[in-house]
């Protein structure tokens, strides 16, 4: 099998408390995963794990058969792993292309001394992620307001400028951290569209949590759900929907977010 | 190394100790409540050893009267500078409110200049306080028992106000979680003030026992000494009292048996609490004492 | 658009020849005073603008500028006196061979000074920089006191707190402007470069940043380093500026005046620090009034208050950061962009009357 992403039964603790326990994750290029279960499930601890953050005390990742277990976070995105922030986490004193340009740094050939001297090697690299960036703005219509500082777009378009800083760093796994937080069923139903168009349109695999059930069901092939840091069920959105032992998870737990 | 020789070196050592101890509290307590190094905390040492002894030298006060007039000074003054310089920037990025402090240590310190000028002056130290111990072959000041005795007092009152009273158990809300302690109707502001209160009165009795012990007031006495207190504090947990008592007399005794062991290395000895803070930084950031936290994402 | 850019080019390139004759002019015409105070703002100038890549635009609170500026200073300072002079001025304890002979010329020394520093930095780096925010403050400030304190006892390199003397003195206004202006350009081309914007990522958002590819710490390190870097030079430039170094010149006093130059021009802008280093140098040249006795007619006299030259500053900062904490420009820099526009639509404006 040509896995995008395993994780072979890994764990986090934190302070002897077990966040999560034993996941084994198994994510397949091209598919669209949902990640679900109650607050405090450890859902964004996955995440973490997957992208560097925290160093799993059990287990081991793989990323294109490659053992990603332990690497900082920014190797991990270079080898193609991106993410988006729970909380919005854009750089404040930059406009929406600055935000976007960041990511390119990491596709950098050229160095820091031919940067300083303008070197036509920097200027020629520096030109095109430039049209990069541009392109993709535009493909994702946030183009008008390039210009525009990153904290001052609404909302929806604040979550729409995180996930296409992500895909500026070309990654073929995406990770979503609740993209829909916040959104009413309009704007999540856009969201919805936006994510399977940039799928398709960029190779993606894409691993995402989500509370919004709705959204969740509509996109997602497969949806592992997540109880108290353990992997309570795993399969097709209809399969979960029907699943007993989730049910009962999420009618004792939280049911407000869905 | 003789014994007598080693016998006043720890003598001095636990002096020096208890000091650091008595002055990395207020610290300790003002970092726990709104996370900042008061680097205006050194500078009230000076203020309470010189109005000390312009109470003692100019306005002829019997010594006790000088100490307590210039306790209450300080106190005064510690909390009018939390109100002014650091309460306005309380929503402002750390790094403000840390220039802020920086800002403030230098204005007292230049202000002390300019108004005293910048040669040190000799301490008066009272006869009832300091006279010289003989036991056998070594002798020692009073202050080696005294500064010690009043440090151990006063700890323990620092820990009753934290541990048993209304407002102590406050501040510890307070130093857990800001939002939710002033969701939950505790008086934030007044619960900063009283850290400030307690942490200068602490800073006015230290600076005036260091320079009973040290027996001399410049404008600048309170820059390495106060440096190396926040270092103490850091060392044994920021946050935590018993921590900067433990950081306190860690430091001291270090500093001294270093120089008493290695005479070699006596021009360093200002740097050896650097050197300590670095290592603990790196390895145990959380102190001796302390819990290591890590951010959320 | 590529009109404007012409129009920049050269705009860019009148101002650099008005400064070169404005320097040509001042090394001939202006008093030696007057030299000596710009000079010192050109100094002032280099550790402003390296400071505020680090703490303006990385984001990391460093306060160990004096201690880079020392090592500069110093190792300036005996790459060029002269041998006879390291004879006579070692007189505690002699210096070691291998740096008695030595005498280089005055860029070389300059050069290396900056090395040295910007090695120190890095050193410093690797283990300061795990910290953040007010540990690194109070970490960096505790190896600057380290520098000095080491500084001031390993007497065979550095004659210990004796200081040094009779070091080279370099008067000419080219010598100082000419470096703060390579400076400044260096440090907008950094600013304005892939690295630079990282630089304020990692400030604006260490996880985000983390997340987008950057590596954390050799940005940082590099950051930090290209600040010890230009502290080196300046403190060099220092050294043959007054002639004389000893460890007590690089007290944290110094590291304070700097960041009130950093805080008042406005952290993060570099045309910010250029313009308060310059006004601060002056300032307090002309407020040494305050410190000297006032005598009134010879009626009455008051005598000097030492020290109030630093009061004025710290109240200064203190006003500066409690009600006006961006500084005189943010974030902002200078730009012939809105010069040009403000210029079109005045003459528009014209026009249409």
């Amino acid at each position: 099998m040509n896995e995008v992403l395993t994780t072979d039964h890994i764990s986090m603790e934190f302070g002897g408390l077990r966040a999560v326990s034993d996941l084994h994750l198994q994510v397949y290029p091209q598919e669209i995963i949902g990640l679900i279960g109650p607050n405090g499930a450890g859902k964004t601890t996955v995440f973490n794990m997957i992208t560097g953050v925290y160093k799993p005390v059990e287990g081991q990742i793989y990323f294109d058969s490659n053992n990603i277990t332990g690497l900082s976070p920014d190797k991990i995105t270079k080898l193609g792993i991106a993410r988006t922030f729970q909380n919005i986490r854009l750089f404040n004193s930059m406009t929406v292309l600055e935000n976007v340009m960041i990511s390119k740094h990491l596709r950098r050939k050229s160095n820091l001394l031919e940067a300083v001297l303008s070197m036509p090697k920097y200027n020629r690299e520096r030109t095109m992620h430039y049209k990069e960036c541009m392109e993709l703005l535009e493909k994702v219509e946030l183009a008008d307001v390039a210009d525009e500082m990153a904290t001052s777009l609404p909302y929806g378009k604040q979550r729409r400028l995180e996930i296409v800083r992500a895909l500026a760093t070309e990654p073929k796994l995406l990770l979503l951290d609740e993209p829909a937080a916040g959104m009413n069923p309009n704007e999540s139903n856009e969201l919805m569209e936006f994510i399977s168009k940039i799928r398709n349109e960029f190779d993606l695999t894409v691993l995402m949590i989500e509370h919004h059930m709705e959204v969740v069901m509509g996109i997602c092939q497969r949806i592992y759900v997540l109880d108290y840091g353990v992997n309570l069920a795993v399969g097709s959105p209809s399969e979960i929907q029907n699943n007993e032992k989730v049910i009962e998870a999420y009618l004792g737990a939280v049911d407000t977010d869905a | 190394m003789s014994m007598d020789i080693f016998l006043q070196n720890v003598a001095n050592s636990i002096t020096l100790g208890s000091l650091y101890a008595l002055i990395a509290i207020g610290y300790t307590m003002v970092y726990g409540i709104i996370r900042l190094i008061n680097f205006a905390h050194a500078d009230l040492l000076m203020v309470a050893s010189y109005i000390a002894f312009y109470g003692i030298l100019v306005f002829t006060l019997p010594w006790y009267w000088a100490f307590i007039i210039a306790v209450v000074l300080t106190t005064i003054m510690g909390v009018s500078i939390e109100k002014v310089a650091y309460r306005p920037l309380r929503t402002a990025p750390r790094i403000s409110v840390l220039i802020s402090a920086i800002g403030v240590s230098f204005l007292l310190q230049n202000v002390a200049i300019v108004v005293i000028g910048a040669r040190p002056k000799p301490f008066p130290r009272p006869e009832q306080l300091v006279w010289n111990i003989n036991m056998g072959d070594i002798s020692f000041l009073s202050l080696t028992i005294l500064i010690p005795i009043v440090t151990f007092i006063l700890l323990l009152l620092v820990m009753f106000l934290v541990k048993k009273t209304k407002m102590g158990i406050a501040m510890r809300a307070v130093s857990r979680d800001f939002e939710t302690a002033s969701l939950m109707s505790v008086d934030v502001n007044k619960v900063i003030s009283t850290t400030f209160m307690i942490g200068s009165a602490l800073a006015g009795v230290g600076g005036i026992m260091w320079s009973m012990q040290y027996p001399q007031v410049d404008p600048l006495m309170g820059l390495f000494p106060g440096i190396k207190c926040f270092i103490a504090a850091v060392m044994g947990g920021i946050g935590s009292i018993p921590g900067a008592m433990i950081g306190g007399f860690v430091l001291g005794i270090c500093e001294i048996m270093i120089v008493a062991f290695l005479p070699a290395l006596s021009g360093y000895r200002d740097a050896f609490a650097f050197v300590i803070l670095i290592l603990i930084l790196l390895f145990r950031p959380g102190g001796i004492l302390g819990e290591n936290t890590v951010e959320k994402v | 658009m590529d009109d404007k850019k012409q129009i920049k080019f050269i705009l860019n390139i009148a101002v650099l020849a008005l400064i070169c004759v404005f320097l040509w002019w001042g090394n001939d015409n202006l008093s030696s005073f007057y030299i000596r105070i710009l000079n010192l703002s050109a100094i002032f100038v280099i550790l402003g603008i390296s400071m505020n890549l680090v703490l303006g635009f990385t984001g990391m609170f460093s306060l160990g500028h004096s201690g880079f500026m020392c090592i500069g200073a110093y190792v300036a300072s005996i790459l060029t006196m002269s041998p006879a002079s390291k004879e006579i001025i070692y007189f505690m304890e002699p210096i070691t061979p291998i740096l008695a002979q030595i005498q280089w010329p005055i860029f070389p020394a300059i050069i290396m000074a900056g090395v040295v520093a910007a090695l120190f930095g890095f050193l410093v780096g690797i283990p300061a920089l795990r910290l953040r925010d007010d540990y690194l403050a109070i970490a960096t400030l505790g190896f600057a006191e380290i520098i000095r304190i080491i500084v001031t006892n390993t007497i065979t390199i550095t004659n210990g707190a004796l200081g040094l003397k009779n070091i080279p003195s370099v008067k000419s206004m080219w010598v100082y402007w000419g470096i703060a202006i390579i400076t400044i350009i260096i440090l907008k081309k950094i600013v304005n470069s892939s690295w630079g914007y990282s630089f304020k990522a990692i400030r604006d958002n260490e996880i985000a940043a983390e997340a987008m590819g950057i590596n954390l710490f050799s940005h940082k390190l590099l950051s930090f380093s290209i600040g010890a870097f230009f502290a080196g030079i300046a403190g060099a430039l220092m050294a043959f500026l007054i002639t004389s170094v000893d460890p007590t010149m690089f007290r944290f006093t110094f590291t304070f005046q700097i960041l009130l130059i950093v805080v008042l021009g406005g952290m993060g802008s570099l045309t910010g620090s250029v313009i308060s280093a310059v006004a601060i140098t002056i300032l307090m040249e002309v407020l040494r009034v305050v410190e000297e006795p006032i005598n009134f007619f010879g009626l009455l006299q008051i005598p000097g208050l030492p020290g109030m030259r630093m009061v004025i500053f710290a109240l200064g900062l203190l006003l500066v950061i409690l009600y006006y904490r961006q500084g005189l420009m943010g974030t902002r820099e200078f730009n012939w962009d809105y010069i040009l526009n403000k210029i079109d639509s005045f003459r528009k404006r014209g026009a249409s009357m």
